[in-house]
């Protein structure tokens, strides 16, 4: 079989196992949103943290939350690196650096999990386990949390009420991700990845050498780590590792755990909206634009361009034999189309256009289907957009899901959509006229300046995969990228909840003959092409100089 | 400001809860599963052991170094970024690409040295050599090399340890993998089974 047909074959049975997982998942995620039953953990965790699962918040108290809750947890993690030393299973690796503490408290609260750091010497198991674990799990969940929040804003009306925070929050770790992340490390496990306590495993190599191989609770971080869209790993070379992801299996495994959240929720947002067609309408585009960077990408992956490709006759620097390039194209667009971040090749080593479209795919704002939860309202948000434009077309105001889309709420997806924009072009135009930026760079040229685009938009878009060559250990990029990771996360999630808040408190409208129907190809195609424009209009001048210039040279 | 103050307060009550259950009960309930028989030796690390002595993991790929340069008996692995030399063994306590482009000069440099001193080694014409033996892998520490990279090396395996060139290459064919169900995965050979098997063979 040739190696496309192979490919082929793999995303076919991805989307096979997507397909069987949707109903089941988004109906259970709809029922755990919804019902008013609470179980008897997420009892005693209500009462250990006294607050009233029955209490509905205003959106200022449910932001308020958020935010309390994120900001002690940037705290808690970044204790625990400092005091690395007195926790068990730290094999001397020390105090974390306070840069890199700073940077990874943060990179880990916003669902971003970049890593500057050298995980097998840096991070112990205990940091990596009761630090960075929890954040795979919580952050994802307050995604989650908050998408659901929006999705009420359009299901109820006439209240200030938005939901219960902790209660969202505490279902989504314990009802969704926990149960499934266990049985996918189990899986794991038992497709060959390593979970170990031990640091690493001496051996006498066959030539007599003797070396360390190094050894981590990999598959219980690994499974989170794909299914919250995180995307930090336990070693340094993250899902390229063979001990992370072993064979071709693994990784397929994998690449289902990053988008099976994401892609089911579009079946909940429609269930609790009481019309699964508007979320068909979702994954439709989600989907269209996946399949269509996938092609981009693998296409310029399996056709070598650049003297040092052509001259080695194939695209295999950065990559690994056992996922070829098939493998690596699958896994790379479904991590940079969601806020995961993990990597099995490295993107850096990508061929002009291939890389550039890893890069394109955060600039969408990451809705191929998006982070968990993120995805969800980051498609939302530019539907509103959607109806908006669409509404100027007509001079009528916009309604979606029978709410109309006032000034404010305008104003509210407006902000939530351009926060990203801004912060990643300000911050990589700022990192452009340091002195000092070109000596942290790996790559000469239009390269170079990818890797200092990929870097702010993966921290402003909370991914954290790295054009990785970039050296961003100086306190510049640890604090300018830290900043953007906070600002792309949470000036939307605040613009989010606004929107959330607006919308409940409106009285439905009722479908008339001159409403515009959501559920159609018409629809479709005006979400689809206020994404694509929107991401042309912004990063077009920036992607010629840095990919686009190298895809051509 | 009040009110942050306050559900921070309540913020941390519930991260501590959820730190229990998610930090130290997951991942030792799912170490604890990974210790049943059947699972351990995957979650030790999938380590080889040979006469009682561990000899590497089956997933980890470190190139083994000639005594003798001139009578190189093995089968070598794919070129790791994390090693000084263009074709020597990665470290396995740690793990990394070289992440340069492909319009790099210190990269097409790098892999113009290395088809030259592979193709030495073999003794072939540098045309023959195939694209994964010139190209580091993402994680330095790859396990495997393609079957082309794998033929190429047969004639001098069997040259320098007196072992048949026919036995050598039943060898390399039974520590092949092909696609699983015809296509999950790549077709890849696995070094350090290769080079064990070959070294049992020539005794």
């Amino acid at each position: 079989m040739s190696a496309t047909a192979a490919g082929l074959l793999q995303a076919g049975l991805l989307l096979l196992a997507l397909a069987v997982g949707y109903r089941p998942l988004g109906d259970h995620m709809a029922r755990v949103f919804s019902t008013g039953k609470h179980w008897r953990v997420e009892k005693a965790v209500y009462r250990v943290g006294r607050v009233d699962p029955d209490a509905q918040q205003h959106w200022k108290t449910y932001a308020s939350s958020v935010l309390g809750f994120s900001a002690v947890s940037v705290v808690l993690l970044f204790l625990v690196q400092r005091l690395q030393s007195l926790l068990p299973f730290d094999f001397d690796r020390g105090p974390v650096p306070v840069g890199v503490a700073f940077n990874t408290a943060i990179s880990f609260v916003t669902n971003t999990n970049w890593q500057s750091y050298l995980p097998e010497k840096v991070m112990g198991h205990t940091v990596q386990m009761v630090g960075l674990t929890v954040q795979n799990f919580v952050s994802a969940a307050v995604g989650l949390a908050v998408a659901i929040a929006l999705v009420r804003g359009f299901t109820r009306a006439g209240t200030d009420r938005i939901g219960n925070f902790w209660v969202d929050l505490v279902r989504g770790t314990v009802r969704v991700l926990l149960p499934l992340a266990f049985i996918s490390a189990v899986l794991l496990v038992a497709l060959g990845v390593v979970m170990s306590l031990k640091s690493g495993v001496d051996v006498t190599n066959p030539d007599g050498s003797a070396g360390r191989i190094a050894l981590a609770p990999a598959a219980s971080q690994e499974a989170i780590k794909e299914l919250g869209t995180n995307g930090g790993g336990i070693f340094n070379a993250n899902s390229a590792h063979p001990l992370e992801n072993p064979n071709g299996w693994t990784n397929l495994v994998e690449i289902y755990l990053i988008l099976v959240i994401p892609v089911s929720l579009t079946r909940t947002f429609g269930t609790l909206v009481g019309n699964r067609r508007q979320g068909y309408v979702l994954l439709s585009v989600m989907g269209v634009i996946w399949a269509a960077m996938l092609t981009v990408i693998w296409w310029a992956e399996s056709h070598p361009n650049g003297p040092a490709a052509l001259l080695a006759g194939a695209g295999m620097e950065g990559k690994e034999q056992r996922f070829g390039i098939a493998g690596s194209a699958l896994f790379a667009n479904a991590t940079t189309g969601t806020s995961t971040g993990a990597v099995n090749s490295m993107h850096d080593s990508f061929s002009g256009l291939g890389g550039g479209g890893t890069m394109l795919n955060m600039l969408f704002g990451e809705m191929t289907p998006g982070g968990v939860g993120t995805g969800l309202y980051s498609v939302l948000i530019m539907a509103v957009i959607a109806m908006f434009l669409a509404g100027l077309m007509v001079g009528r105001t916009p309604e979606y899901l029978g709410k109309k889309l006032g000034r404010r709420e305008v104003t509210c997806a407006a902000i939530a959509m351009l926060a990203m924009p801004v912060v990643v072009l300000v911050g990589a135009g700022a990192a452009l006229l340091l002195p000092s930026t070109p000596g942290a760079l790996n790559n000469p040229g239009a390269h170079g300046l990818s890797e200092i685009l990929y870097a702010y938009a993966s921290a402003s878009n909370n991914n954290g995969s790295a054009f990785a060559g970039i050296t961003v250990t100086s306190d510049w990029f640890q604090i300018t990228l830290g900043l953007c990771m906070l600002f792309g996360r949470f000036i939307p999630i605040l613009a989010v909840l606004c929107l959330a808040g607006s919308l409940a408190a409106q009285k439905k409208v009722p479908e008339t003959a001159g409403t515009l129907p959501t559920t159609g190809p018409l629809f479709a195609t005006m979400l689809g092409g206020t994404v694509v424009l929107v991401a042309a209009l912004t990063f077009i001048p920036a992607l010629a100089l840095g990919p686009i210039a190298e895809a051509l040279a | 400001m009040k009110q942050l103050l306050k559900q921070s307060a309540a913020g941390l009550r519930v991260l501590l809860v959820l730190t229990v259950l998610t930090g130290i009960l997951y991942p030792l309930g799912v170490w604890a599963v990974s210790r049943l028989p059947g699972l351990s030796a995957n979650a030790e690390g999938s380590v080889i052991q040979v006469d009682g002595r561990a000899v590497g993991s089956r997933h980890i790929g470190v190139d083994p170094v000639a005594a003798d340069p001139a009578r190189d008996p093995w089968f070598h692995t794919r070129p790791s970024a994390g090693s000084a030399d263009p074709l020597g063994p990665g470290d396995p306590s740690t793990s990394g690409g070289s992440n340069k482009a492909a319009d790099n000069t210190d990269l097409v440099d790098m892999i113009r040295q290395r088809i030259d001193l592979v193709a030495r080694r073999e003794g072939v014409d540098p045309a023959k050599v195939p694209a994964d033996a010139v190209t580091a892998s993402a994680s330095g520490l790859d396990p495997d090399i393609g079957p082309a990279y794998a033929d190429l090396q047969v004639p001098r395996v069997a040259r320098v340890t007196g072992v048949p060139e026919d036995r050598i290459r039943a060898l390399v064919v039974e520590h092949t993998s092909g696609r699983d169900l015809g296509f999950v995965g790549e077709p890849a050979v696995n070094v350090l089974e290769l080079n064990l098997a070959v070294q049992a063979a020539s005794g």
